[in-house]
């Protein structure tokens, strides 16, 4: 047998199939007398052919990222109990209308009444998020979650300003994504670490220690949090930032736990991202597009990015005609394609459906908590919705932590859960099924967990090599970071 | 039930085993004065009905692929392979997530080392990131890098034409950061006016930034540019609107600049009303610490193979945190894998035929309207500036203009108009290997008559 070439074997750099003189394409003959570059422009402007770009046929394109694709765990394939990213089943209806010609070849600056229909589609998804958050308004412009806590941090600057007040804080809880502090930063602000209560919610007492000064202009939470418990005295702090002067943003990266159940409007945020690929279902593709609306209170409407999608008389426009506006935080109007796909998913599940969607991601999470309780230390053991977070306390003692347990699940065929946080856990294990999945594929999760449990405490050796079934197996991370190699070397085809 | 969602019996099994008589007892930790009541959103609908919906919106817009469409202004219509799509819809990249578990990710983790790589060979410089959401992004990514790199320096030059969509937003990013932002106008021939950098830039500048070819269209002269901005201690940008340009025109990182960077969506991504788009960011090996987003490395798995995984993840917000080099997290992961598979099948030669085929087709176009004369209706701001795929052509009443070549079939471009600032009066025109002879000769004819 040639181990060079088995299934899920090792593929090689398309730069390393390249052969002199293949082609993968071929363009349409040119009907317009040929044009010499050296006639049109300075000579010392132009370059050849690109030393080192491959050459190879179609085939080899097929084939080379066929087999890439294998290398790959995906959501086609089984669940990602990947707690707060996660993503759940991406529907293929979403897909084909997203690539109907009149939607995916439609070009941005086409004059507004040819793109009535795309204007339609926006403004169909503004009025059904509003109706999902109780918010005012929501702008589709920000390109992911990340963008989005940017915009609505932009936003709470922008509204400071107009009443004269240069606020610098910004709050964060110490259990909040890593991307919350980033983008406050990159907003203008400086941000402020506060401590959870025991319980892992928000402590209000020491909310109002730092409200005292008059500097936080703030508050940056999630809800529910990143242990999957709902901030029990949200709308107390609303309310406490609120007669400060004081704004709450809301990390929407959770909304999927209580759609259809509560309103973010009436908990007294400000503004609130939403991450589509988390709640309205479109794919995450390996590392994005993603797309990060952000829902906005009365307070802050004069201050969303222009353009916004306005309708008067049957007749979309984009209206620019907003003063206070922050400007504009990318091209064009979103991530267009995106926003199809999350209208086309609530439309499939409409009014009903989202609110089942929370209620079986919360049951989901629920059913695996209550199975691997005992198996699994809980450091929180309060009440949560649609994720659990676990940690590896039972298993430390035979020197097996949570990254062991996450590469043993790989060799049990599942995406392991996310460990990188929250912070207040150590060790933390934190575990979304999504509502997708049927208790068949949660008993089979439950089982091979509850496996490596055993495991752990009989022969945590095996568990610390993990894994064995992958096709590379624990890659050297230090040395990639030590010696950066971060592209192909070669430059000869 | 939903097609989407468990079943009954399977839900009463799972209700049963957390101790629940109903769901609803599951959220008793939400507050009634936060609850809301039914939604207010039509029922559930089936696909059929879904299909239905989005066909109306489709086809009250007008698709560019039912005319002579000669659109760019930062979005470009070039060849899209069949295969392309086929492969960016397997699951298995488009339902992936984010690379975290290298060991089940391989396929997206190459993928993306192997765009790194066609990033640093079309820009001429050593390192390149996994993506950024789009070209004004990118543009705002490398001007943020510069004032890290630089951190006294608290000025940034937007020297000549720079897309206003991406002035914009740079605009929006900079006076948080404390950073001010100073234009450099263009002279009679679209470009840079040297002696208005040469008095903006200072020691208190960190960034110069240069589009080319620029918005108006005309090739800056880079030669000429970036050794001045190196002369001033600034790091020299260099933003690429068009990508398919740098198969025949060589890159900032030829002529010493310091980031090359843009929108990469000419290269076989669907224009789909402006998004997603794919930003693209390479620099110096010496800035590879202070780059902004995702960074794939090569490596050894324990058995001694190359494997590959994200790295130098310390400049990032989820270790970071308010350190980070930027707050991007998920980037444009998919749009960056349609490019690799679309710059594969074209290849060394392709990516230079498809620059000399768009490159012909516009000189063919401006050769036309040039022959048209100069009383004509249109002519072109620039004539003896060099253009690579689009030029500009004057007209007091652009849209008006357009509106009448679409009565006939023809998108004809884009209306600087419509952007309000400097902007001389008229049709930025677009022209690319898709373009036939035919549709270019209808253009022209329409031209002559309507203008």
């Amino acid at each position: 047998m040639n181990a060079e070439r088995s299934l899920r074997a090792p593929e090689r750099l398309i730069f390393e199939r390249s052969s002199r003189g293949r082609v993968g394409y071929q363009l349409p003959a040119l009907e317009v007398p040929a044009a010499d570059p050296a006639a049109t422009l300075p000579a010392a402007l132009l370059r050849g052919e690109i030393e080192g770009m491959p050459e190879v046929s179609e085939v080899d394109v097929v084939r080379h990222f066929t087999r890439l694709s294998k290398l790959n765990y995906s959501v086609d394939e089984g669940m990602y109990p990947l707690g707060s990213c996660t993503m759940k089943y991406n529907p293929r209806i979403n897909e084909e209308v997203a690539r109907l010609a009149g939607i995916a070849q439609l070009h941005p600056l086409q004059p507004e009444d040819q793109v009535q229909g795309a204007l339609a589609v926006m403004w169909q998804l503004e009025r059904a998020l509003i109706a999902i958050t109780g918010m005012a308004r929501v702008t589709l412009q920000p390109a992911a979650g990340a963008h989005g806590e940017l915009t609505g941090m932009l936003m709470i600057r922008k509204a400071l300003l107009d009443r004269g007040e240069r606020r610098k804080v910004v709050l964060i809880p110490d259990s909040a994504h890593g991307t919350n502090p980033a983008s406050a930063v990159f907003a203008g602000f400086e941000t402020v670490e506060i401590a959870s209560t025991p319980h892992g919610t928000l402590d209000l007492e020491t909310l109002a220690r730092h409200l005292q000064g008059g500097d936080v202009a703030a508050l940056m939470v999630t809800v529910p949090n990143t242990l999957g418990v709902f901030e029990p005295e949200i709308v107390k702090a609303a309310a406490m930032l609120h007669a400060k002067g004081a704004f709450l943003y809301m990390d929407g990266a959770n909304l999927n736990s209580f759609v259809g159940v509560a309103y973010p409007g009436k908990m007294g945020a400000d503004a609130l991202h939403i991450n589509l690929h988390k709640t309205f279902s479109t794919p995450h593709g390996g590392g994005g597009p993603g797309a990060g609306p952000v829902a906005v209170s009365e307070a802050l409407v004069p201050y969303l990015p222009v353009p916004m999608v306005e309708l008067h008389d049957g007749r979309y426009t984009l209206s620019s005609d907003r003063p206070a506006s922050i400007g504009k935080v990318r091209s064009f109007y979103g991530n267009f394609g995106m926003l199809v796909r999350a209208l086309a998913y609530i439309r499939s599940l409409g009014r009903d459906g989202l609110k089942a969607m929370a209620e079986g991601a919360v049951l989901n999470a629920n059913y695996i908590r209550s199975r691997l309780e005992g198996e699994y230390h809980l450091q929180y053991d309060g009440p949560s919705l649609h994720e659990v977070v676990f940690d590896d306390t039972l298993q430390a003692a035979a020197g097996v932590k949570n990254v062991d347990i996450a590469k043993r699940l790989l060799d049990y065929g599942f995406h392991p859960p996310t460990m990188s946080f929250p912070l207040i856990v150590h060790g933390a294990l934190m575990i979304e099924p999504t509502e997708s999945e049927g208790i068949d594929e949660l008993d089979a999760f439950v089982a091979a967990m509850k496996a490596i449990a055993r495991e752990a405490r009989e022969s945590p050796d095996l568990v610390k090599g993990a894994p064995y079934t992958t096709p590379v197996q624990r890659l050297d991370e230090v040395r990639a970071a030590r010696q950066p190699v971060l592209r192909w070397p070669g430059t000869a085809g | 039930m939903h097609r989407y969602l468990a079943g009954e019996e399977e839900r009463r099994e799972m209700l049963d085993a957390v101790g629940c008589a109903s769901v609803e007892e599951l959220f008793v930790s939400i507050p009634k004065e936060v609850r809301c009541g039914a939604l207010d959103l039509p029922p559930a609908q089936s696909e059929e009905d879904v299909r239905r919906e989005f066909w109306r919106y489709a086809v009250a817009n007008s698709a560019p692929e039912c005319f002579a469409s000669f659109l760019g202004a930062g979005v470009y219509r070039h060849v899209s392979p069949a295969v392309a799509d086929a492969l960016l819809q397997r699951g298995e990249f488009f339902t992936a997530y984010t690379p975290y578990q290298p060991e089940v990710s391989q396929g997206t983790l190459q993928a993306i080392f192997e765009f790194q790589t066609l990033v640093c060979q079309l820009t001429g410089l050593d390192v390149a990131n996994a993506s950024l959401y789009d070209g004004a992004t990118a543009v705002v990514e490398a001007v943020l890098m510069a004032s890290r790199v630089l951190p006294k320096r608290r000025r940034v030059v937007v020297a000549g034409a720079l897309h206003p969509e991406w002035d914009a937003v740079l605009a929006t990013y900079c006076e948080p950061m404390g950073v001010a932002v100073v234009h450099v106008g263009w002279g009679t021939d679209g470009r840079v006016d040297p002696a208005a950098l040469a008095g903006a830039l200072g020691d208190d500048v960190c960034a110069v930034v240069v589009q080319s070819p620029n918005f108006l269209g005309v090739v800056e002269d880079l030669g000429a540019l970036g050794p001045k901005i190196a002369g001033a201690g600034a790091l020299a940008v260099h933003a690429v609107a068009e990508a398919t340009s740098l198969g025949m025109l060589a890159p900032g990182g030829a002529f010493g600049f310091d980031v090359v960077c843009g929108e990469m969506q000419a290269f076989g991504i669907p224009s789909a009303f402006g998004g997603p788009l794919l930003g693209f960011f390479a620099a110096r090996q010496a800035h590879l610490r202070q780059m902004p987003g995702r960074l794939v490395g090569e490596t050894v798995d324990s058995a001694g193979r190359r494997g590959f995984v994200l790295t130098l993840s310390t400049r990032e917000q989820h270790i970071r945190r308010a350190k980070a080099t930027s707050n991007i997290c998920t980037n444009h992961g998919l749009m960056a894998l349609a490019a690799t598979i679309v710059l594969a099948l074209l290849g060394r030669k392709g990516v230079r035929d498809v620059a000399l085929a768009s490159h012909a087709t516009a000189e063919y176009l401006k050769a036309g309207v040039r022959g048209q004369g100069p009383g004509a209706g249109a002519r072109l701001a620039f004539p003896a500036s060099p253009t690579y795929d689009e030029f500009l052509v004057l007209h007091d009443d652009p849209e008006g203009l357009l509106a009448r070549l679409k009565a006939e079939g023809i998108l004809g471009g884009v209306s600087t108009a419509r952007f309000g600032g400097p902007w001389p009066k008229g049709v930025l025109v677009a022209a690319t290997e898709r373009n036939t002879k035919e549709e270019c000769d209808r253009l022209l004819d329409a031209l002559r008559r309507l203008a």
